[in-house]
């Protein structure tokens, strides 16, 4: 068993309420902090911890707090990433339904470490439920003195408000946030200027992923050297994991970073296996915008090493053999599935998700969800096939924000590691259009270690 | 961006709207979680309740009762509340069944629960059954891929779907007389 920091406590009955939490050690940080410590003492031992955000892009915390602009009279603030809408992943919504607190105590020591008297979680609107749960603890948290004005008698004050989003993925593209927390459409900014220096109503603002600021309550009690003894190299700490898809337990896991991505799978402490007696087909290790893994790849990397659940391992190979940590978004797919309408899925998503305003994008998603529901539905060509791979190359790294690039590498991988299955759709129109083509006949594919 | 908005531009045969007491103080509330001159962030939760005390959507009617009550231009407030999925620009069905259709779901089976529900109900996605009570809506990742496949109505997720939970849910459903909204507590 490895070490859990976030959801040691997950278990214990009424632990989302103030007074379990605090008997499990709840709120001990913030005492430790405000008293004992400065602001930038805070910040040192977050960059020392080696803690990387959470939300997808593994950006070192401590060094985007220090980016911080911090002219006078200007308040700051800290905006808290609750949007999560990645494909795959749904450990935020678990850790704020389980333990709200853990997130209003990383928020108090984080909004303290930038000097930040507002904070706000933006959540999206289909989790308005878990708003609720966290508008209880913010309640709670403020009744007893850990919010508000003076807090523990320090000086320091701090408010934090819930905002709710409405549906749309590319919220959870920070300065998309911003915008909807501005009560506008969530379209993207074009950076510079970046958050730190003018964000939220074009002051310096901080935007971080749930999961990060929750990992500051066990780098505040237990230090940030200790923090970074967990992990391999530059993947410090502890992740969760949202496991899904096609695996006997599906659930939010907590790992050190640098279990092996076998064992992670295969074992009963995490995954339990692949269901249904089926074979494993492939894997999306960090949510639906990072590239897909084949079997062959997944356990080892294309160097025929132990693949790892670090940021390093992951992506390993870069895009020609590996794929990303990503989000945390992991799910499996047995030998049932299809890879064309799964890609055509993702495709779908993007293109529904798209805000419209890059036209690589806009009309990129488009087009790519047109030609892969065609492959998908019997009347696609082969030529369609080189057609797509050319129309992701001209979305990425063609846009404002991230979404077009999230759209383009799903679509490629597929085709990079599942050419011949795209082949078979355009070959064979009349079987791939019963939608469960492959639950009998499985494209059959030999993976490295039976060719050994 | 993806599907067709088709929203009601109009507000002619359309009921007027006008927010509750206890709304317009939820407003106010909202309004006041964000510094001064700054009231605009709160469209997105007012558009919330003004939808929850519509029937379910958002007609022309509330969203320019939305604009009154934050000071801002129509336009200011159509053009969020036609970008949001959540927010629907026509009439709904009294039950909104959304049911995530995103991949991690479909590894799960969602395709069966999407056809089932349209089967038992005799709709296709993005219909309203005759009698008003149920509209089907497919929608994308909901963030509970663990426990797919899943549907949201209103506040609440219906997760671990079988056909058999399904046939419960709308049975269940149909003796209901309220409405599921998501500002529901």
């Amino acid at each position: 068993m490895g070490r859990k920091l976030l959801l040691e406590h997950d278990d214990k009955p009424g632990i989302q309420g103030l007074e379990v939490y605090r008997a499990h050690g709840g709120y001990r940080s913030v005492e430790k902090a405000l008293r004992t410590m400065t602001p930038d003492a805070i910040t040192e031992e977050v960059k020392k911890s080696g803690l990387r955000g959470r939300g997808g892009a593994g950006f070192p915390t401590g060094m985007k707090w220090s980016f911080l602009a911090k002219p006078e009279g200007v308040p700051r603030h800290l905006v808290v990433n609750a949007d999560e809408s990645e494909p795959g992943t749904f450990k935020d919504r678990y850790l704020m339904e389980r333990i709200p607190h853990i997130l209003i105590e990383g928020m108090i020591l984080s909004s303290f470490a930038l000097g930040a008297n507002t904070s706000y979680i933006y959540i999206r609107g289909e989790y308005f439920y878990v708003s609720r749960i966290l508008e209880k603890a913010i309640a709670e948290a403020r009744a007893a003195g850990w919010l508000g004005r003076n807090i523990l008698g320090t000086g320091y004050d701090l408010e934090i408000y819930v905002q709710v989003g409405a549906g749309a993925y590319i919220c959870g593209e920070e300065t998309a946030l911003l915008e909807s927390l501005e009560g506008k459409r969530g379209n993207p900014r074009i950076k510079p200027p970046f958050p730190a220096v003018k964000g939220l109503y074009d002051r310096p603002t901080v935007v971080n992923n749930v999961e990060t600021i929750a990992a500051v309550v066990p780098i505040v009690n237990d230090g940030g050297e200790e923090y970074a003894k967990i992990g391999i190299g530059k993947s410090t700490g502890t992740k969760l994991i949202s496991a899904g898809g096609n695996i006997n337990k599906p659930g939010v896991y907590e790992i050190e970073l640098g279990v092996s991505v076998e064992d992670f799978v295969m074992s009963d402490e995490w995954c339990g296996g692949i269901s249904g007696g089926r074979k494993l087909k492939a894997c999306v290790p960090g949510g639906s915008s990072v590239p897909i893994l084949p079997a062959e790849l997944l356990f080892r990397t294309a160097k025929y090493e132990q693949r790892l659940m670090t940021y390093e391992s992951l992506s390993d190979g870069g895009f020609q053999t590996g794929s990303m940590l990503g989000s945390g978004g992991f799910y499996v797919y047995n030998d049932a599935q299809c890879i064309v309408r799964s890609t055509w899925a993702h495709a779908r998503f993007y293109h529904h998700e798209s805000c419209g305003q890059c036209s690589p994008c806009r009309e990129g998603t488009g087009w790519m969800e047109k030609l892969l529901h065609r492959l998908e539905h019997g009347h696609g060509r082969m030529d369609d096939i080189d057609l797509l791979w050319d129309i992701q190359r001209r979305i990425e790294g063609n846009t404002i924000c991230p979404l077009g690039d999230a759209a383009a590498w799903p679509v490629a991988a597929a085709i990079r590691h599942f050419r011949d299955e795209f082949e078979y759709h355009a070959k064979h129109p009349t079987k791939v259009r019963d939608p469960k083509h492959f639950e009998k006949e499985p494209m059959v594919r030999v993976t490295r270690a039976e060719m050994a | 961006m993806g599907a067709t908005i088709k929203a009601i531009t109009t507000s002619e045969g359309v009921p007027p709207f006008a927010f509750s007491e206890s709304a317009l103080a939820e407003c106010r509330e909202i309004i006041a979680r964000y510094p001064e001159g700054r009231s605009k962030s709160a469209l997105l939760p007012i558009l919330h309740i003004a939808q929850a005390e519509n029937d379910g959507w958002l007609s022309v009617n509330a969203m320019d009762a939305v604009a009154q009550v934050l000071g801002l231009q129509h336009i200011e407030v159509y053009e969020v509340a036609s970008f949001y999925s959540m927010y629907n620009l026509r009439p709904v069905g009294k039950h909104l069944l959304e049911v995530c259709q995103t991949t991690p779901c479909i590894l799960r089976g969602s395709d069966d629960i999407v056809a089932h529900i349209g089967k038992k109900l005799g709709i296709h996605p993005g219909e309203t059954t005759k009698d008003g009570l149920f509209t089907l809506k497919t929608v994308e990742c909901l963030g509970s891929c663990g426990t797919a496949p899943m549907l949201q109505c209103g506040a609440k997720f219906h997760e671990d779907l079988t056909p058999e939970k399904v046939d419960a849910l709308i049975e269940q459903l149909r003796s209901e007389t309220k409405r599921n909204n998501y500002t529901d507590r």
